[in-house]
């Protein structure tokens, strides 16, 4: 049996069946689908007014091509960020701290940009390759680099939400390792640690919900520059 | 009434066997018994005029203790460790 500290980002599995798919479809459970009332419960009245936010926020500097994307931009954004907080739980598993999972959210989602944006106005896609008024001899230079930035849209979205969630789930493991192996031998130190804890428990969730809202908002970003 | 139209909270205990006996096991009937399971929770508990956090922090403690459940065959090595 091979413990270690990355234990705990194994897909689960129970007699030989992947429950990956369960630990992904929980989120499904805590968003009620909404019914035709006019005063809802109160979970719904709370879930829709952060729906509201959520797509006034992003839709703000969209033209009326890109609304078209709301939908799919707000579950994602809804998705990402119940399965972010819902790993903050004892226990449970985060889906999003496996690279496949965010590779296939955000490879999928940039190419769509780039290929709606090449379709629609190839001239004003190619465009951005090269950012206004700069010197003439910097021009190739640039487009390579440019072009360099534009293929690692995809890798930078996914490793981003991976590396921000892995790493903070291995510090609040290794700290709380290190609380409770320090409270028989120096209870002073472990309260020290605790404190540290509370604090770093308080910057994951404040992670876990920027994390999403940057992925979301990156995406957007994109889709504006192409639609 | 008959014994195949009761709930399973109206079921008595001795009569439990038979109770299972009548129980439609094919995908669908698990299905709408899940269904039938999951809407009854939810309207008694989150579907409430005044309904507060006790709806959602159950259903959030029943997911820690099913996730522990899933994982117990790893995390139980922990227990037997000398060093960590």
């Amino acid at each position: 049996m091979n413990l270690s500290f990355f234990d705990q980002f194994t897909s689960p599995c129970l007699l030989g069946i992947p429950l990956i798919l369960l630990s992904m479809l929980f989120p499904a459970l805590l968003l009620p689908t909404s019914n035709n009332r006019w005063i809802t419960n109160r979970l719904l009245t709370l879930q829709l007014w952060l729906f509201n936010l959520i797509t006034k926020q992003l839709m703000l500097p969209l033209n009326n091509k890109g609304h078209k994307w709301a939908m799919i931009l707000t579950s994602l954004m809804l998705l990402l960020l119940t399965i972010n907080l819902l790993g903050l739980l004892p226990y449970t598993f985060t889906p999003t701290t496996q690279l496949s999972m965010n590779m296939a959210l955000a490879f999928p989602l940039w190419l769509a940009t780039l290929l709606t944006g090449l379709r629609n106005q190839p001239s004003m896609s190619l465009g951005h390759l090269l950012p206004e008024g700069t010197p003439t001899p910097l021009i190739p230079a640039l487009i390579l680099i440019e072009t360099t930035s534009l293929f690692i849209r995809p890798l930078a979205l996914g490793v981003r939400l991976t590396a921000n969630l892995t790493a903070g789930h291995l510090l609040i493991q290794l700290i709380s390792t290190a609380t409770f192996t320090l409270l028989p031998i120096m209870p002073a130190v472990s309260i020290l640690t605790t404190s540290i804890l509370l604090l770093l428990t308080i910057l994951e969730v404040a992670v876990a919900i920027i994390q999403a809202y940057v992925f979301v908002l990156l995406l957007s970003l994109y889709l504006q520059e192409n639609i | 009434g008959p014994l195949s139209e009761r709930r399973l909270m109206d079921v008595r205990l001795g009569e439990l066997p038979a109770w299972l006996a009548t129980c439609d096991f094919s995908p669908q009937g698990l299905l709408g018994g899940v269904q039938k399971a999951w809407s009854s929770y939810y309207d008694k508990y989150i579907n409430v005029k005044r309904g507060g956090p006790a709806g959602i922090s159950l259903l959030l403690a029943g997911y820690c203790l099913l996730s522990y459940g899933w994982n117990y065959q790893h995390i139980k090595c922990y227990r037997w460790r000398k060093y960590h």
